[in-house]
């Protein structure tokens, strides 16, 4: 992967917004439309959330961002922590069709990331949890 | 996120501006908190201005909408458009809201 960016933070909420416009500023440099940037950007966010969240249990650790370019051209966006394995893709589809009361929102964040981007996938290499997802460039 | 109201009746019209995500929408969750205590009932929420939402907006508008429910309130929704279209579309919420076109639109209903 020929990287264009990356960040290394502690996973923290005041940290989201820099770590999104690493992944935001990336597509920006990439040309991709301001529809597919806003579907990016809310993609980023929820992996990120996530991450801070859940992945220290309430401990510290850190969260990396990198983005790059793989073989095609198109956009890789990698997102890795060195928390306990959890494979965030492994969890059932979110409710998108119940009554109020009954509605929940577990789940809802992963499922549309996994809708917006081209391909998403988990890893666990060596200690880390690696997330990546992948935008097809702009086709001409 | 920027959030301003204004009372029309006896109706909240709150506006939201700009990027309702996981670091704004606790803010949102405590206005609502001050707005009921304060004894309001019934809401229009404008997102004409919204230009983004997140899952963690989504859970914001959703725990409102349960709130207000419980306590025999009202909440509409109006003025979505683009990016915000899209998530609520994806994210089924268009079937358990009252959504209406504008804010005018959602007044004139009651």
């Amino acid at each position: 992967m020929v990287p264009l960016a990356e960040i290394r933070v502690p996973a923290r909420i005041e940290n989201l917004h820099a770590l999104i416009e690493t992944i935001t500023g990336c597509a920006r440099q990439q040309g991709f439309d301001q529809k597919r940037i806003g579907e990016i950007d809310l993609s980023a966010e929820e992996a990120l959330v996530n991450v801070i969240s859940y992945a220290y249990g309430g401990g510290e650790g850190e969260v990396s961002v990198v983005c790059g370019l793989d073989d095609g051209g198109d956009l890789n966006v990698e997102i890795s922590d060195s928390g306990a394995p959890f494979d965030i893709l492994a969890r059932d589809e979110p409710d998108t069709t119940s009554a109020l009361d009954e509605r929940q929102i577990g789940g809802l964040g992963i499922y549309l990331m996994k809708k917006l981007m081209d391909d998403v996938q988990y890893r666990r290499i060596e200690d880390r949890n690696v997330l990546t997802f992948r935008v097809l460039k702009k086709k001409d | 996120m920027e959030i301003n109201t204004k009372k029309t009746g006896n109706i909240l019209v709150v506006s939201l501006k700009g990027r309702m995500d996981a670091v704004s929408s606790p803010g949102f969750d405590g206005n609502l908190l001050e707005w009921t205590t304060a004894g309001e009932n019934n809401f229009i929420i404008d997102l004409s201005a919204l230009e983004y939402i997140s899952s963690a907006g989504l859970r914001s508008l959703l725990s409102a909408a349960k709130q207000i429910k419980a306590r025999d309130g009202k909440l509409m929704l109006s003025g979505l458009s683009g990016a915000v279209q899209e998530v609520f579309k994806l994210s089924g919420f268009y079937s358990i809201f009252q959504i209406f076109a504008s804010e005018t639109e959602a007044l004139q209903s009651v």
